[in-house]
């Protein structure tokens, strides 16, 4: 073991070999558009407009390759570190002080930037929704689930409310997340609902591991697929089943049923549904886990409205 | 020659060896001599695997024949925040098979961060004729049928010893039925410690009535949520030597006979000592539990959602408090009656009740920590989430409390500075390091760059575990961490722009810990592979769900990192999402 790091603070950056961003560093991302990862960014293409807004750099969604750009050579947009935030003077934007509350648009930005600059995989309408708040990073503030839950499911205290008409005024005083804030987190943030997380546990048909998905990282069906698609493509159950299932799995092959699988869930009272035929609100309170299962083995599967409307649902089961 | 080791009878030996149960002075005895390790090894009842993949079952009974309790964890510590993605491992299954044929008289299973399923379960209820107790903590993969198949072969008839414990501790349990309690069967009478607070789901009140009426040894009780507080009266009446209690929903319209009842049933036991649970809480029942605040060394109160005037009247009569949990409700106001009434107090946890919100919902700033810091001379331990925290307050804490061994700060904004300097928090937990000379857990937060790391590796020389998000600027951060820390065992590291240089510099040291994760950093492909080739004695995990990293360049940072020490190889179960590195060079993967 030898020494290793000579110089000053900040001669050695992370991440070696860190430098230009060459093109093809960022072709890893299937989709088109750099920001959005393919991986489980949940965000419609305006959101990802409003990302660039914001001010973000190229390069900075999760699925692309991290470029290595920036002033230090080190992690510029990519990695808060202590220089993203300049604390001598007041009038730089990037001041994080929490306890003033005065410059939302200044700390929205360089706190969206920490959103998706930490490696978070969360959407970009909670960037709009939770004005300053750490809820959009996965795993932070780091407090347990069960603990979440259980402070989101009691009765709502005073305090809760000021908090709610807290949120709604600093959104109001933002013009950043004026015209971009998508319909999705506008209720939600009028319903009060914050939640932090809700992970589901995920099965898919031949694949004996299963994974869990955070479905509030989420605002509609197709992204779910869509996440859906990208987790069980890299699970390994080998050989040609496999190659089958990755081939079959699309969006909207998953939600219409055509791949040979159809997206299921278990709702609270125990009975298997289809995925896509309740409002998405609906779907979230009433989910406990989801099932990929193959379409041979859906049958008699009938969504909820088909018995409240009698009318025929035209999926194929 | 005299040969020493010899003089006396390898009975003798045992016999004195079986005063020694530390886990370290035992293995210290095991190298003196080849007959005093045969003899140790025979003798060793009990054995701790804080990593279950750094060895293999077979090298444990191997080395341990005749092993009583055994104590495994599994998933990494992020894993309890979401950030080990689901399916990474830590499962049982091999452990239990093996010592299902080697261990019949195995009494003790402790689990934790571990996937365990009904089969399992099922395996452990059948294999163990002398099974005591069952702790599973922070583990998932089962649900209530696991549980009745434990539950109904609790007994055995050859030696009429029982189960005595069964804990399930924050685990994640798939509830299918509360009627798994029933599976206890009706002349089984010797629990001592249940612990089913993790439940979704009501489990049948009845049986669960009859249980706790027959077992007379009954001292630890932790409910869940789904048990009524109009029940709990009646169950204490049951249990009246219960020493610790964990209440269900403490909700009810308010009446005065379901009030005078329970405040009489609380008064009849005398023995307790725990308290927790409080979901729900109807400030108007807390008096309740007044007459038997003054016994209580433990109260959790981090459920209850009620305000600080309650709280301060609740906490104040508990003179003998050493550990209290709380939610941020309590304030700094409150925090000053503690630290005015609770001069016992070892251990102070204050969770967020908001985390999320963007505000401060209530007055809860580092003032109170140094409230407690300055009245509770014997505060130990410290989990604390706040909003604001200055280097003053941190100084002033390090220098009232010297004797602190855990001190974990979030401050729940990441990076946020000095509110009164606008400075980094650097020099405060320098403060903290330099000061409490014993210092074996850390947790960091706030803006923080390469200094407190040097802080850290020049002070911190008894720290055993470090937990750092958001912080540092350069490699230089990480290594002044792992040169310096002589004693850190397990270091997590999430979202700082620590690289290769450091991590391939100290790879010796590497070898010396436990374990060493790494998320959202930038180390690169490049450098797991040089690492994992060269240190056989490493497991290198990437775990990256983005796909094969041999799909993007070498110098492309992973998304996580997981180094840990072991001595069986690489582990045969691992998921299309982690991929390791050999010392054949090739990538291997699941």
């Amino acid at each position: 073991m030898q020494g290793v790091v000579g110089g000053g603070a900040g001669a050695v950056s992370g991440g070696g070999g860190s430098s230009t961003s060459d093109a093809s560093m960022s072709t890893v991302s299937k989709e088109d558009n750099p920001v959005l990862s393919s991986e489980d960014s949940s965000s419609c293409l305006d959101e990802s407009e409003l990302e660039l807004g914001l001010g973000l750099s190229l390069g900075v969604g999760v699925g692309a390759c991290k470029a290595q750009q920036g002033p230090r050579g080190g992690q510029y947009a990519r990695i808060l570190t202590a220089k993203d935030f300049p604390y001598v003077g007041s009038s730089t934007s990037a001041s994080v002080s929490s306890s003033s509350s005065s410059s939302s648009s200044s700390s929205s930005s360089s706190l969206s930037r920490a959103n998706v600059t930490a490696g978070t995989k969360r959407s970009a309408d909670s960037v709009a929704a939770a004005n300053g708040a750490s809820s959009q990073v996965v795993g932070w503030p780091p407090i347990r689930a069960y603990r979440m839950n259980s402070l989101v499911n009691q009765a709502k205290l005073p305090a809760t409310e000021v908090f709610n008409s807290l949120i709604v005024k600093s959104r109001n005083s933002n013009p950043a997340v004026g015209k971009g804030t998508s319909n999705a987190c506008v209720n939600a943030n009028e319903k009060g609902q914050l939640r932090s997380s809700l992970f589901v546990k995920v099965n898919m048909d031949g694949i004996p591991i299963g994974r869990k998905v955070d479905l509030s990282s989420h605002r509609c069906y197709e992204t779910l697929a869509q996440k859906l698609e990208d987790m069980f493509a890299t699970s390994r159950s080998g050989g040609e089943e496999h190659d089958m299932m990755v081939d079959a799995i699309t969006p909207s092959k998953l939600l219409d049923g055509s791949s040979g699988f159809v997206l299921t869930y278990e709702d609270k009272e125990g009975d298997w549904m289809l995925v896509g035929d309740v409002p998405w609100g609906m779907f979230i309170n009433s989910v406990r886990r989801l099932r990929i299962m193959r379409a041979s083995e859906a049958n008699g599967l009938a969504p909820r409205l088909e018995e409240s409307n009698g009318g025929q649902r035209n999926k194929p089961i | 020659m005299q040969r020493m080791a010899c003089s006396f009878p390898d009975e003798v030996l045992e016999h004195v060896f079986s005063f020694v149960q530390c886990d370290n002075d035992r293995n210290a005895i095991s190298t003196v001599c080849k007959s005093w390790y045969k003899i140790e090894r025979w003798s060793r009842r009990r054995v701790f695997v804080g990593n279950c993949y750094a060895i293999s079952p077979d090298m444990v009974i191997r080395r341990f024949p005749d092993v009583r309790s055994i104590e495994l964890k599994g998933k990494p510590h992020f894993a309890d925040f979401n950030l080990v993605p689901d399916g990474w491992g830590g499962y049982v299954a091999p452990w239990i098979s093996a010592m299902a044929a080697a261990y019949p008289w195995l009494e003790e299973i402790r689990l934790k961060r571990m996937v365990i399923t009904d089969e399992n379960l099922e395996l452990i209820s059948k294999s163990f004729k002398n099974f005591k107790v069952l702790v599973l903590s922070s583990c998932e993969g089962f649900s209530t049928d696991g549980l009745a198949a434990i539950a109904a072969n609790c007994r055995s008839y050859l030696h009429c010893r029982n189960l005595r414990e069964l804990d399930l501790r924050e685990s994640e349990v798939e509830d299918l039925s509360g009627h798994w309690l029933k599976h206890f069967p009706d002349d089984y009478t010797s629990l001592v410690s249940l612990n089913i607070a993790c439940l979704g789901c009501e489990v049948s009140f009845s049986a669960l009535e009859r249980l706790v009426g027959r077992c007379p040894n009954l001292r630890t009780l932790r409910l869940n949520r789904a048990v009524p507080l109009d029940k709990l009266a009646n169950l204490l009446r049951r249990a009246p030597q219960l020493v610790e209690l964990g209440t269900g929903a403490y909700s009810s319209e308010l009446r005065p006979d379901v009030f005078s009842n329970l405040s009489g049933a609380f008064s009849g036991c005398k023995e307790l000592k725990s308290l927790s649970g409080f979901w729900d809480v109807v400030p108007g029942y807390l008096p309740a539990v007044y007459p038997i605040c003054c016994r209580l060394t433990t109260l959790n109160l981090s459920y209850a959602t009620i305000q600080s005037p309650d709280l301060i009247k609740l906490v104040g009569q508990c003179q003998n408090l050493q550990r209290l949990w709380v939610l941020d409700y309590i304030e700094d106001a409150g925090l000053d009656a503690v630290a005015a009434s609770c001069k016992d107090l070892r251990e102070l946890r204050v969770f967020p009740s908001d985390p999320y919100g963007p505000e401060p919902n209530v007055p809860l700033t580092e003032q109170g920590l140094v409230s407690i810091s300055e009245g509770c001379s014997k505060l130990q331990s410290v989990l604390y989430f706040c909003r604001q925290m200055s280097n003053a307050a941190l100084m002033t804490i390090a220098r009232n409390r010297p004797n602190m061994t855990r001190f974990r700060l979030c401050i729940i904004e990441p990076g946020t500075p000095d509110y009164l300097t606008l400075q980094p928090l650097d020099v405060g937990f320098g403060a903290i390091v330099e000061h409490c000379k014993d210092l074996q857990r850390l947790s960091l937060s706030g803006l923080l760059t390469d200094l407190v790391f040097e802080y850290i590796g020049t002070y911190a020389k008894k720290l055993e575990m470090l937990s750092v998000a958001f912080a540092g600027e350069s490699d230089l951060g990480l290594h002044h961490v792992l040169s310096g820390c002589e004693k850190l065992r397990k270091l997590e590291i999430r979202d700082c722009p620590f690289g290769d240089k450091a991590l391939l510099a100290n790879a010796a040291k590497l070898e010396t810990m436990r374990s060493l994760w790494m998320s959202s950093c930038s180390v690169t492909f490049g450098a797991c592979k040089l690492l994992g080739q060269k240190m056989p004695r490493l497991n290198v995990e990437v775990i990256d769900e983005r796909g094969t990293p041999d799909s993007r360049p070498e110098s492309c940072p992973i998304d996580k990192l997981y180094i840990y020490r072991t001595v069986a190889g690489s582990r045969f179960d691992m998921p299309g999402f982690v991929w390791t590195i050999d010392e054949d060079s090739a990538m291997r993967l699941s």
